[in-house]
């Protein structure tokens, strides 16, 4: 297999983008990754593009986005893996170019999730599980699934609302250093506290929000990589794994075996201690799309002990210059949570932190070189983990 | 929040009616975005979907609620059980799996209350969803009836029980506190 890097990105604003339509918004991203790749639309080999859709109109979004974007006639496809859709995108696309199919790709990510009212979208992924034994009879919402998380990690660890209160305040303070971000205001555990129950024990301002946003990245072989950056970073393993479609079916409410098994994987292929894998990463992007979330993947990656992880986010250990910086661009929580364009906006996210163009406090100390991207589908029920590195195995 | 069926058809319906006067007016179905003010296309189509989802092979399963029974299925060979039940074993590639009933004794494992509600639900006030471990190995995701959610406690024993959901009519199965 062949050595692959990122060598362009590009990221829209999130948030609640009503002045674009979905091949517009897309366009902005696609846009930034070729002029940041410093390649043009002829160049581009395929287009691995992530779409979860069902809440905006176009049923065929690769191929609109595309014909927007002026790569019509390439060779692309349409991935769905719910809300790690963005990642297995960009699997799909790392494989390509380490197999020798292609030496250019693009992974392009778009989700516009406000062309239904609230209520709408609330329904579409709350169907995102076992649609008959578990939604269409029962009507388990997102929020409801991870609560059913949240209810049994809190009994059997003794963590608190403020504990996951904790997760919301750190990610909202870097997203008020993102201009991307959805959310730019600064919270505090009163404010979590003080907010609604929407799933219990979830509360409003423990969940990522609806959001409209596309992030897309170049992906390119060793060879082309050389010629077009000096800066490539490589993708040195992406290791993935799934679970059940129902809940009911899963042993405990405690971990996510698809997000732990992947983790594994993912540190086997790129050498990291999987015992210490904070020792050999600078930064990290885990998929919190609810406090609960980033408690658990910080047990699941094993920067925390089993229990652990309520402890870590308690203790601040996760801002910059704690063990491990985790989520600085505000995470799914404040940055927001288009499903189908957060995988690739966290390997757009991480490829610039390596690069260290971050501006100010939301830019981690890179010493070790190498960043982390969790992204998980459904309720685990999909989980990719990527390692990337400015040096190449 | 609690909206019946009627209460929404009209707001929906008065909603539709709203665009058709500003099309009539203007020419076009545009609206301002509610948050925003940005010119939005009101969709002239309409998408209206309800699945029809085949259940022959686990019918036995909905006769059984008929009676007020849950049942799982079995694979005699490996004795795994499955709930929901499904007719076919992908581990010893069996496809004639004992009918079982489901003792309807559990535990508690976890919990939640849907508070904000997905758009076919709004009509139900809060509702609790439940899993338990039963007696017999496998989980069983469910409504669980109980008046006042703060009693619950992961670990408590429940019981399976057949009711009726309304306003739909139809039979399903709940958890209650055993």
């Amino acid at each position: 297999m062949r050595e692959v890097a990122v060598v362009g990105v590009g990221q829209s604003k999130f948030g609640r983008i009503s002045d674009m339509t979905l091949a517009e918004l897309a366009w902005q991203a696609v846009k930034q990754a070729l002029q940041d790749a410093g390649i043009t639309q002829k160049d581009v080999e395929m287009v691995s593009f992530s779409n979860v859709g069902g809440w905006s109109s176009e049923p065929l979004p690769a191929i609109a986005v595309n014909e927007y974007s002026g790569v019509s006639g390439v060779g692309t496809y349409r991935v769905e893996a719910a809300c790690a859709s963005g990642s297995a995108a960009l699997a799909t696309a790392h494989s390509l170019v380490a197999s020798g199919a292609v030496d250019i790709a693009l992974a392009v990510g778009v989700e516009k999730m406000t062309e239904v009212p609230t209520p709408m979208a609330v329904e579409l992924i709350g169907r995102s599980g076992n649609y008959f034994w578990e939604f269409s009879q029962f009507g388990l919402t997102f929020p409801g699934y991870y609560a059913l998380y949240a209810t049994a990690y809190m009994n059997e660890h003794s963590a608190t609302e403020e504990d996951l209160a904790s997760v919301a305040v750190k990610n909202h303070y870097y997203a008020s250093y993102n201009e991307n971000a959805s959310f730019q205001k600064r919270i505090t555990v009163e404010d979590v506290l003080k907010s609604k129950y929407v799933a219990w024990p979830l509360k409003l301002y423990d969940c990522s929000p609806i959001t409209d946003g596309a992030a897309a990245v170049v992906l390119a072989s060793e060879d082309a990589a050389r010629k077009l950056t000096d800066t490539p970073v490589w993708i040195r393993g992406i290791g993935y794994a799934s679970d059940t479609s129902n809940l009911s079916k899963r042993p405990n409410f405690l971990s996510l075996r698809a997000a732990r098994e992947a983790a594994q994987k993912a540190y086997k292929k790129s050498g990291i201690d999987p015992s210490r894998p904070h020792r050999q990463i600078d930064v990290a992007e885990v998929h919190d799309c609810f406090t609960i979330a980033e408690i658990i993947a910080y047990e699941d990656l094993g920067f925390a002990p089993r229990g652990g992880g309520h402890v870590l986010a308690r203790e601040g250990e996760t801002y910059k210059g704690g063990l491990i910086a985790v989520n600085l661009d505000g995470g799914l929580k404040a940055k927001g949570h288009p499903i189908g364009a957060t995988g690739v906006s966290m390997a757009a996210e991480i490829t610039k932190q390596l690069r260290q163009q971050v501006r100010g406090e939301r830019q981690a100390d890179i010493v070790k070189g190498a960043g982390l991207a969790h992204n998980v589908g459904g309720t685990g029920h999909y989980a990719y983990v990527s390692v990337f590195s400015l040096k190449k195995s | 929040m609690t909206m019946s069926r009627e209460e929404m058809e009209q707001m929906v319906k008065a909603w539709l009616q709203t665009v058709e006067q500003i099309t009539r007016s203007e020419g076009l179905p545009v609206v301002p975005d509610e948050k925003t003010a940005d010119p939005l296309w009101v969709d002239v189509r309409e998408l209206r979907l309800k699945y029809l989802i085949p259940i022959k092979r686990v019918k036995k399963f909905f006769d059984g609620l008929k009676e007020g029974k849950v049942y799982a299925t079995r694979c005699p060979v490996k004795n795994i059980y499955y709930f929901p039940p499904q007719a076919d074993c992908p581990v010893c590639m069996d496809e004639n799996l004992e009918w079982v009933e489901v003792s309807g004794r559990g535990q508690l494992l976890t919990y939640t209350v849907i508070q904000v509600k997905p758009a076919s639900y709004m009509h139900y006030p809060d509702y609790v969803i439940a899993i338990a471990r039963m007696d017999e190995g496998f989980n069983i995701l469910c409504w669980m009836a109980v008046e006042d959610p703060a009693t619950l406690k992961v670990g408590m024993h429940v019981k399976l029980v057949v009711k009726r959901r309304e306003p739909e009519g139809f039979l399903t199965y709940y958890l209650e506190p055993a």
